[in-house]
């Protein structure tokens, strides 16, 4: 019984989750911010917040970031429920933002690592590598109001993960970033979650979802109306739809496919022929459709048409507000 | 560290190495000095002496008018007509003529340059003055020396006399002095700390550092860090414009040598003289200094003191807190204009009714003035020279201190809301909204 206890215990303390978001609902006087939002964020994982402008997200994050609470429901931080100590473990970087434009750099970023409960020695330790790590030792004592955007774009991220947090909420973070700074932040991000930190990554921006991020929830009218996986999902939002280059009888094609796929449309190039497919059963691979023309025609070619997470994001909020647009408001 | 404490350190530190508060303590005081020194220097390096040629028909005014620091007579005889057209070869100022003698004496007197409105009443004193001598003479057989042998001198000293028997002499001009200007370094230092705490407020806000910040501090964290250190950054240039003030009036009294301060007393001893009939005129310097020092150890310097400092951290928290609430709910200073007024039309009106105040200061409207929290730093410090009852000052401080802590209760919840509220306008209804929410 002990040993049973233990085992929860320990599995408990080694739990993958670092967030657990328990059903919480928040009203703004006649604004429903969130609405029975629930998301599990496990550890090490780059965890996608999507929505449209206005959808909640902002909320949600300013309610795990301690800055407002929920009416209703609870949060977790590696499952201790959510408290003022868990602060220093958390670093944000908000998606309006902006320092102390009279305030020297290195000073500022020492300043906002106290706030978070980093000894002053130590913050200003770390803040040396990483003005090393980007070459930018000079900045130190600049003021904020003569550096460029991007170069105070670059100093916000890094007070952001100075102090060294376990979990940062990066929302919309590549705003601003001339595309080489966008991989420079893109590198340190996925170097960090290396490290042992999760990221929650907050954004209406698809093209970098799918490229970084592991999970996702999408958020739409204060409500969670999809997550899990970025792999899951798209393997659960596949159309089913093929696309084969092949050499050979069309006639012979079509008559193969009969049995498990419907022939949506042929183009002709040359000697080949291009066919669009769609498999009939839930369980249809690349796989199955290769095994049932291989007899019969000449591949050259095969690709599936997996949705990008765009058109699963536009369907989805098409799909729950048909016909409302999205409110310009964050709240 | 504790992170208010942080926040503290920061709002001072940030505050007091600026440019412009080194420059502001250095040379607020030399300011203030000028500013009070310069017209008195001015006023008695451009007293030129009026030399009037008196032109007297009527021959009763020869050697009858009294030349004093300002003014001389010389008495000539020739036509008028003459003196007239050797007017600009000679060195008189003016030409004084009289024609005619009579109640209704009418004089001309010509000039080169217009005289001042006090030189002429002087004129117009200094001969009502002789004909009145000339009439008790001519009339009543009475000269000048045996009616200054009458002439009474009456003082009225007012004491307070308590109920214990005790008895206690106060000076009026000095406690007005005091109370007066107790008033106006309130009302000047709630305002001008005060709206840097609006300021401060609307530059976190709109440069978005604030989001950033309350991930890390409670919003009230932030609010009463700010009020504070500011609160110190306004003591620090307090205490160090005292000790600078103490240092440059140490300096000018040993610059000027004490010949030239006596000088400087006795002029000012004839020209009060001149005006205040002789009222001075007997007391020599030290009695002077005597007078002052006196009416000092009259004034509760060290009540003063502290309750200066009382009255100006309570009024500045209270009205800082409502400046605070303000900072956060607008998004630029331009927008902060709707909402400073209800705010400093009670500091302002408090100002204004300072000297009502100071004709009763134990009137109704002095008493409940001062009881008020919202007007109660300035006009206790006009009370409290003329003296105040104990239980008065402390019942008047309770509710400052109560006013105070509410003041800040309801900014801290205005503030929170609306520190994350950006591009919109806000209107009193919306305030109203923020205080009830919760969380």
């Amino acid at each position: 019984m002990t040993f049973l206890f233990t085992l929860i215990l320990f599995n408990y303390i080694c739990s993958m989750e670092i967030l657990h978001v328990k059903r919480v609902y928040k009203t703004y006087a006649e604004h429903k911010a969130l609405h029975n939002v629930s998301i599990h964020i496990d550890k090490q994982r780059i965890f996608g917040l999507l929505g449209p402008n206005g959808a909640g997200k902002t909320t949600l994050i300013r309610i795990i970031n301690q800055i407002t609470g929920p009416d209703k429901g609870e949060v977790f931080f590696e499952g201790e429920r959510l408290a003022p100590k868990h602060i220093s473990q958390i670093g944000y970087l908000p998606e309006e933002r902006g320092l102390y434009k009279k305030m020297k750099v290195g000073e500022q970023a020492v300043y906002l690592a106290q706030l978070k409960g980093m000894p002053k020695k130590e913050a200003i330790h770390k803040l040396n590598e990483w003005f090393d790590k980007f070459e930018i030792t000079n900045w130190w004592d600049k003021k904020v109001e003569e550096l460029s955007k991007g170069m105070a774009q670059k100093v916000q991220f890094i007070t952001t993960v100075l102090h060294e947090p376990k979990l940062l909420i990066l929302d919309e973070p590549f705003s601003g970033f001339d595309p080489i700074n966008t991989n420079l932040i893109k590198k340190e991000i996925l170097e960090l979650r290396e490290k042992g930190s999760t990221i929650i990554f907050s954004t209406h921006n698809m093209e970098s979802v799918e490229e970084i991020c592991d999970d996702i929830a999408l958020i739409n009218k204060s409500r969670k109306i999809l997550d899990g996986k970025v792999v899951d999902i798209k393997n659960e939002y596949k159309t089913n739809i093929y696309e084969i280059t092949f050499e050979g009888n069309l006639i012979a094609f079509t008559n193969a496919l009969w049995t498990g796929f419907e022939l949506l449309s042929t183009e002709k190039k040359d000697n080949r022929i291009v066919a669009k497919v769609k498999g009939i059963q839930k369980d249809t691979s690349l796989n199955k459709l290769l095994a049932t023309v291989l007899n019969d025609v000449n591949i050259i070619a095969v690709k599936e048409h997996i949705p990008t997470m765009n058109e699963i994001f536009i369907e989805k909020v098409n799909e729950v507000m048909p016909d409302d647009l999205p409110e310009e408001m964050e709240g | 560290m504790n992170k208010i404490a942080l926040i503290i350190q920061r709002e001072y530190l940030t505050r007091v190495k600026k440019t412009s508060f080194i420059l502001m303590t250095l040379f607020g005081p030399i300011l203030m000095a000028a500013l009070m020194l310069v017209p008195i220097w001015l006023g008695l390096k451009d007293k030129d002496i009026q030399i009037i040629e008196v032109i007297d028909e009527t021959g009763q005014f020869i050697n009858q008018f009294e030349n004093s620091l300002t003014l001389q007579f010389d008495y000539e005889f020739k036509p008028i007509e003459e003196a007239k057209a050797a007017f600009y070869k000679e060195k008189y100022t003016s030409i004084l003529h009289i024609s005619d003698l009579g109640k209704q004496t009418t004089a001309q007197l010509y000039y080169k340059k217009q005289p001042g409105m006090s030189t002429i009443s002087n004129i117009e004193s200094t001969i009502e003055k002789g004909i009145r001598n000339i009439e008790l003479k001519d009339k009543f057989n009475i000269t000048k020396a045996q009616l200054d042998e009458i002439q009474p001198d009456v003082k009225v000293n007012p004491i307070a006399l308590s109920e214990t028997g005790g008895e206690e002499s106060k000076n009026v001009g000095i406690s007005t002095v005091l109370g007066f200007a107790g008033a106006i370094m309130i009302y000047f230092f709630i305002f001008m700390y005060g709206i840097q705490i609006m300021r401060g407020v609307i530059e976190e806000k709109t440069s978005r550092i604030v989001e950033i910040i309350i991930s890390s501090v409670k919003p009230f964290q932030l609010m009463m860090g700010k009020i504070i250190g500011i609160a110190l950054v306004g003591l620090t240039q307090f205490s160090l414009w005292i000790i600078l003030s103490m240092g440059i009036y140490a300096v000018a009294m040993a610059a000027i040598s004490s010949d030239s301060v006596a000088n400087m007393v006795n002029t000012e001893q004839m020209m009060q003289g001149e005006q205040m009939n002789e009222m001075t005129k007997a007391a020599s310097s030290t009695g002077l200094e005597a007078q002052i020092s006196g009416m000092l150890q009259q004034i509760p310097i060290a009540k003063l003191l502290i309750s200066f400092l009382f009255y100006f951290l309570g009024g500045y928290l209270l009205y800082g807190a409502f400046l605070a609430a303000i900072g956060s709910a607008v998004d630029n200073e331009a927008d902060s204009q709707q909402f400073m007024m209800p705010v400093t039309i009670p500091l302002i009106f408090s100002f204004v009714v300072a000297g009502t105040v100071m004709d009763n200061p134990d009137g109704a409207l002095a008493f409940w003035l001062s009881i008020i929290p919202i007007t109660s730093p300035v006009i206790m410090m006009v009370r409290i020279p003329f003296g105040v009852e104990t239980w008065e000052l402390l019942l008047s401080m309770a509710l400052l201190v109560l006013g105070f802590l509410g003041a800040t209760w309801m900014a801290a919840k205005i503030y929170r809301t609306g520190i994350l509220m950006y591009g919109k306008k806000i209107t009193y209804k919306e305030l109203w909204k923020w205080l009830s929410y919760k969380g």
